[in-house]
């Protein structure tokens, strides 16, 4: 190495140019951008720089979720602290790439799952690392991933248009909706979850660079909700207009409420959507500016609910059962017929599986105001009998629509489960 | 000292991972795989001895003195037109002149410092050392004029002159020609797709296409050797420059280019993503360098 110093002393003692400086923030990573100061610490630890290191297996424990299974993970998987959510849009042009990417991708989410790097890494210096590199050394935080395909997958580009299950229709446009393009469909849709958001970005990250050339981005989320360390007890979770989101959630633990609500069954068809669900994304801005200046009493017939500890109006603990015929001294319902949860309920005949985070993304730049809201997810196993309907009940009177509006919009048929050896989609393409 | 060797032995290995790795991960790594010694050991005994690719770089060689003898009669008559107080014609000769630099720019910017001289933008360098094309695109474009342009026409001919004579004799050894292809379409990805190259002329898309078309030069010399490595990745790489080219193909006008404000937000997005498409694979050429 000695042989090498002066050619590099000389590098580093010239001038660098825009070039040179890009060039070498290519070829060294965030490292010479964290700046020298950052670097040395880092360094400081000899073997914390390897090429090629095969990034280590970390132990496997109730912090990984299995990713093989009849069922694909992070349906019915207890909700994890972190979303990356994105969509994607196939550039090839036959069934072959699709299902040679869909390869590719279930062996590589299996390893990142299983706390390894997305493949083995090479000796050869001369290559970039087949893994990124930042979840190395990191728990698996029970990160899942999960695959859907959407509508326009069935348009005709791939043979499959006749293989497009009828539950799979394109949605409605409900009242009120403000749907943004950049915002709305995909080919594919990944769901990425984990208790920690750097694993999570990490596994986006690598599909999208593993789908380069055969699949493009076309849009990407992520979300938040408050996470263990902040609420060890597990309540249920606040939204950003701060109250409890999915008390009303059905247990799909019980594995007949998740075959009733959430899983394609035999008789639903087509066969190779068998065990697995419907998702449906909608990206939902709260005007948390209005929000904040509506008074605590609207706030609580808006939602149907206390914002301190849930309960329904009227009653007094979170999980009472919802009584919409109690009426107050008035003789008015106690929950408004026009709140959110009053709604929602739809007579208790029809449940989804919501499995939303907040998001944030920052400043609206023509508003100044903050760009925040709920990334809306729900699984069900009909959306023709289970969302829409609810949907179109809630578009045409929940009280909440004068605080939020639907800016995004996608429907994917996420894909039965994948055993060891086959791979996602393998029931269909 | 140590901090610099620390952060040049970094800069120079190509394949590091910088990782927030816990320390028992680092440690069990540590014994599985080469030190960063041993890998810049590794890049200094690249395979210089396989004749084959030998050939391979000797063929770039004369490529690149060939673009760099055209490089300098394209600049003498664009530097010609400034002094003459010609705008039009300097301004249809800036452009297609820059691509010769633009095919061979990693070679060009291993030679010392031709880059800021022939290249650098605005507040690349401070504003007394600011020199070269971008100066003279400044006045052509936004002062609309060649007055008081001479010193900086006759200066980049001679800076080009120079080059041409300097890469005669470069060196070039095949990890440089293997990444230098990918590096030229970071260029792509980092400056030319967001138009901040030529921010006064607006005609990136002449740098953007020079830049594949010197990636693709690298591809087409080293095509025997990778093929004979991993034809699959062959294969690969000349489907992606196929779809690139095709991709930049409803922008080419005459023998050049659309300006590059006249593309929406949505037609940049695509030629940004066909550049990430070829790129990803034509990074794995250096499977040509395994021992």
């Amino acid at each position: 190495m000695s042989n090498h110093e002066p050619e590099k002393d000389d590098l580093l003692q010239k001038p660098m140019s825009r070039r040179e400086m890009l060039r070498m923030a290519g070829v060294g990573g965030v490292g010479l951008l964290v700046g020298a100061g950052g670097l040395t610490g880092v360094l400081a630890g000899t073997g914390m720089l390897q090429a090629g290191a095969a990034p280590a297996t970390v132990k496997a424990s109730e912090d990984t979720v299995p990713f093989y299974g009849t069922h694909q993970a992070g349906i019915v998987t207890p909700m994890q602290d972190f979303i990356c959510l994105g969509a994607f849009d196939l550039t090839v042009s036959n069934v072959q790439e699709v299902r040679e990417l869909f390869r590719k991708w279930t062996d590589a989410s299996a390893r990142i799952c299983a706390g390894q790097g997305v493949g083995k890494e090479s000796d050869n210096p001369h290559l970039p690392p087949v893994d990124t590199g930042e979840a190395m050394g990191l728990n698996t935080v029970r990160t899942t991933i999960t695959f859907g395909v959407g509508p326009s997958f069935f348009d005709g580009r791939f043979g499959l248009a006749s293989k497009r299950p009828a539950a799979l229709v394109d949605l409605p446009a409900f009242r009120g909706d403000e749907l943004d393009d950049e915002w709305v469909g995909g080919d594919i849709g990944v769901q990425v979850c984990a208790n920690d958001p750097q694993v999570a970005f990490h596994a986006l990250r690598n599909l999208a660079r593993i789908a380069r050339g055969k699949a493009v981005l076309r849009w990407v989320q992520e979300g938040f909700q408050r996470t263990g360390a902040a609420d060890p007890q597990g309540s249920t979770p606040r939204n950003l207009l701060g109250f409890k989101d999915g008390t009303g959630n059905p247990n799909v633990q019980d594995p007949s409420v998740a075959d009733d609500v959430v899983w394609v069954q035999p008789s639903d068809g087509p066969n190779w959507m068998v065990n697995g669900s419907y998702m449906v994304m909608r990206r939902i801005r709260m005007r948390i500016e209005v929000w904040d200046r509506t008074t605590l009493q609207e706030q609580e017939a808006t939602f149907g609910r206390r914002r301190d500890n849930g309960a329904p109006l009227g009653g007094h603990g979170e999980f009472d059962t919802l009584d919409l015929a109690k009426k107050d001294a008035m003789g008015k319902p106690m929950i408004p017929n026009d709140s959110h949860v009053a709604l929602a309920h739809m007579e208790g005949k029809v449940k989804i599986l919501r499995r939303g985070y907040s998001y944030s993304s920052g400043m609206d730049r023509k508003t100044g105001q903050l760009d925040a809201g709920l990334l809306f997810i729900a699984y069900n196993r009909d959306p023709r009998q289970q969302f829409i309907p609810m949907q179109q009940k809630l578009a045409a009177a929940d009280k909440l629509n004068e605080y939020i509006v639907h800016v995004g919009s996608a429907i994917f048929a996420c894909l039965p489960g994948a055993k060891q050896g086959g791979y996602i989609g393998d029931t269909l393409f | 000292m140590k901090k610099t060797t620390a952060i040049t032995t970094l800069l120079l290995g190509t394949s590091l991972l910088l990782g927030a790795c816990s320390s028992d991960t680092a440690e069990k790594a540590d014994t599985k795989t080469a030190t960063t010694q041993d890998q810049t050991e590794t890049t200094t005994q690249s395979p210089a001895n396989d004749a084959a690719l030998q050939a391979e770089i000797d063929q770039y060689h004369q490529y690149v003195i060939d673009q760099c003898d055209q490089f300098v009669q394209s600049v003498e008559a664009f530097t010609q037109a400034v002094k003459n107080g010609e705008i039009d014609k300097a301004k249809s000769l800036y452009a297609p002149s820059r691509m010769y630099f633009e095919r061979i720019e990693p070679i060009a910017e291993s030679l010392g410092d031709f880059d800021p001289w022939i290249d650098a933008r605005e507040n690349d360098v401070p504003e007394a050392e600011w020199r070269g094309f971008h100066r003279l695109e400044k006045a052509l474009w936004v002062d609309n004029t060649t007055e008081g342009q001479t010193e900086y026409a006759d200066q980049l001919l001679q800076d080009v002159k120079l080059l041409r004579a300097k890469v005669e004799t470069v060196e070039i050894d095949a990890p440089m020609l293997v990444t230098g292809a990918v590096e030229l379409l970071n260029e792509v990805s980092s400056s030319k797709v967001t138009g901040e190259e030529e921010r006064y002329s607006h005609t990136d898309l002449y740098d953007f296409a020079a830049n594949v078309e010197g990636a693709k030069k690298i591809f087409d010399v080293i095509r025997p050797t990778l093929e004979e490595k991993d034809a699959d990745l062959a294969k690969e790489i000349d489907s992606r420059f196929a779809d690139l080219n095709a991709a930049l193909d409803p922008y080419r006008k005459g023998d050049g280019y659309l300006i590059y404000t006249e593309l929406t937000q949505e037609q940049t997005k695509g030629l940004s993503q066909a550049i990430d498409a070829l790129a990803e694979p034509l990074s794995r050429m250096g499977t040509v360098l395994e021992g």
